[in-house]
């Protein structure tokens, strides 16, 4: 019998991966935009895990704004991904590196 | 029913129907020929929405079945939100026509990015203070990196992007922790059942105070700060220095008290710490800095540490202390950035804090009022910058909290020392070949104002106690 725990188990998982894959990637910001996504998605699992364990719809209305947003969201980072491609012509990480910090 | 809960939304809704209205004149247009007259247009709508919600708001009311709270400590961040929204569009635009950056899309993004802010301090839900503040963030993303063709305005709009999403994915976790644990995402009903205080509904709410403090750009959350300050256009810098922090405070408060007010001795131990480590950080890493917006990123750091003072004391004059100290830094820092939006070199703006040399000689009325701001942002008596601390400590004194206090007070000493070098350089620096000033006559008044303000502010502090006593009363109860 699969009951809540597993699910949330496998959200802070998915969560957890998506933050070290902000944080240890070394290589691409592509990389980056689809840790953020996993990292929302983890959420999502755990907003719907819980509403049907409730049994109360606003975990899933919750889960669809977060899905809404997290459209835009990869939308604009994209965007602003291509304007900084064309300003240093590279999207590696380590390349961010202008100003310190 | 749902006329008076329109009702009550209404200066937002106003809002966002006016940027879509000038978003489709602008386009239609053509390129950027209205850039000039929708700036002054969104400025005004703000100050004339700022009026109506400050005259006309009366009582509590909450609308959409409590997702959405009009208080009078909704209304009092909201005011400060637009005012200075305003004030950085008029005093940008001319700084913007300049460095061929007349673009009509900022005024319509602040505009938008605002109507996020307003939803935030208003907010009655967790759903639409997630909302409120994806609004906010996505315009910032976007004029953070406006400069399309500069590499340091892009890396920093980059930047700003990836910490700002990490942050909301932070925030909603808490969120989906605290949903699990309550049952509820209304903030009225996480209250009533705090009873049962579960360990879950704590490491929701850490994780939320973690997404928050990003915002705030409180330490040890702080590490984009400096970067994006540094990289994105002076007026860009300028807003975000302003009314972001200002709604994100007030957010803060919204969720700390209205959701979680029966364990202020959880989240107080967390915000103290919060605010110490920020008040230390940001006076002693802005130190080394040569560059003048760098040095304001380290500054507003620290600044937001004394406000997190103020919410740590868990009482009313806790956050009473922090509205007047959230609206005083606004001011001070509305006229410091109209002041280095001015400074070029050759006609390209320099924002170098060696550049500044001997200033007091080329331009006595302007040093003087610079003088005046740095002297109030470090905290020095009599001007306004005191005040702000004085309340904010004199509430965590009363608060018991005297060692947070005395913390506050180390700090301000500490932080002393890079705002008076500033002074230092315009009065006594070497007598090398600086920066000038270009002003346009909106930049000049921001500037004299505000200085003006932060010494006449001293009889009364403008009625502004009151005010904010009483929006505190309505958030704390």
């Amino acid at each position: 019998m699969v009951g809540l725990e597993h699910y949330l188990v496998v959200a802070a998982a998915l969560f957890v991966i998506g933050i070290f894959g902000i944080f240890l990637n070394r290589k691409n910001i592509i990389v980056i935009l689809m840790s953020i996504e996993l990292m929302l998605l983890a959420v999502n699992i755990q907003f719907i895990a819980f509403s049907s364990y409730h049994g109360d719809l606003v975990g899933q209305l919750f889960s669809i704004f977060i899905l809404t947003v997290a459209a835009a969201e990869a939308a604009i980072g994209l965007a602003i991904l291509v304007v900084f491609f064309r300003n240093r012509g590279t999207i590696d990480v380590e390349d961010v590196n202008v100003m310190k910090g | 029913m749902t006329a008076t809960d329109f009702h009550t939304v209404l200066p937002e809704v106003l809002l966002a129907l006016y940027a879509m209205a000038a978003l489709l004149a602008c386009v239609y247009a053509g390129k950027d020929a209205l850039t000039g007259v929708v700036t002054w247009a969104t400025a005004g709508v703000f100050v004339a929405l700022a009026a109506y919600i400050g005259f006309a708001g009366e009582g509590a009311n909450l609308a959409f079945g409590g997702m959405f709270i009009d208080d009078a400590f909704s209304r009092f961040a909201k005011v400060v939100i637009l005012l200075s929204s305003a004030g950085v569009l008029v005093m940008a635009q001319d700084y913007m026509a300049r460095n061929d950056m007349g673009r009509f899309e900022y005024p319509i993004l602040i505009a938008l990015a605002v109507v996020g802010m307003m939803f935030m301090v208003s907010a009655g839900d967790l759903m639409l203070m997630y909302l409120g503040l994806e609004l906010q963030s996505l315009a910032l993303y976007v004029v953070a990196a406006m400069r399309r063709d500069s590499v340091k305005s892009t890396e920093a709009g980059l930047k700003y992007f990836v910490l700002g999403s990490l942050s909301s994915g932070l925030l909603l976790y808490g969120a989906s922790l605290v949903y699990g644990y309550a049952g509820t995402t209304l903030f009225s009903g996480i209250l009533t059942t705090l009873d049962a205080a579960h360990l879950g509904l704590v490491i929701g709410l850490v994780f939320l105070i973690a997404g928050m403090a990003f915002k705030v750009s409180a330490a040890p959350f702080h590490m984009w700060t400096p970067d994006v300050y540094e990289g994105a256009p002076t007026p860009v810098t300028a807003f975000f220095a302003t009314a972001p922090k200002a709604a994100a405070m007030a957010m803060i408060a919204r969720v700390l008290f209205d959701a979680f007010g029966a364990i202020p001795a959880q989240w107080g131990q967390v915000l103290a710490a919060l605010a110490v480590v920020s008040m230390f950080l940001g006076a002693t890493a802005a130190i080394g800095q040569r560059d003048i917006k760098r040095l304001m990123a380290y500054s507003s750091i620290a600044h937001m540490g004394y406000a997190l003072v103020g919410l740590a004391t868990g009482t009313a004059e806790g956050v009473q202390a922090m509205l007047i100290y959230m609206a005083i830094y606004v001011t001070m820092n509305l006229g410091t950035f109209a002041f280095i939006m001015s400074l070029e070199k050759d006609g390209k703006p320099i924002s170098d804090i060696d550049s500044l040399n001997m200033f007091s000689k080329r331009e006595p009325l302007k040093a003087l009022a610079v003088l005046i701001l740095m002297f109030s942002l470090a905290g020095v008596p009599p001007m306004l910058g005191f005040f702000g601390k004085f309340y904010v400590l004199k509430a965590a004194v009363d608060a018991g909290m005297t060692w947070l206090a005395l913390a506050g007070a180390v700090a301000s000493v500490i932080g002393a020392f890079y705002y008076l070098r500033i002074v230092f350089f315009m009065y006594f620096g070497r007598d090398t070949e600086g920066a000038s000033s270009r002003m346009a006559p909106v930049q000049w008044l921001m500037l004299v104002a505000v200085a003006a303000v932060m010494l006449l502010g001293v009889v009364n502090l403008f009625g502004i106690e009151g005010v904010a006593a009483a929006a505190a009363a309505a958030l704390v109860g």
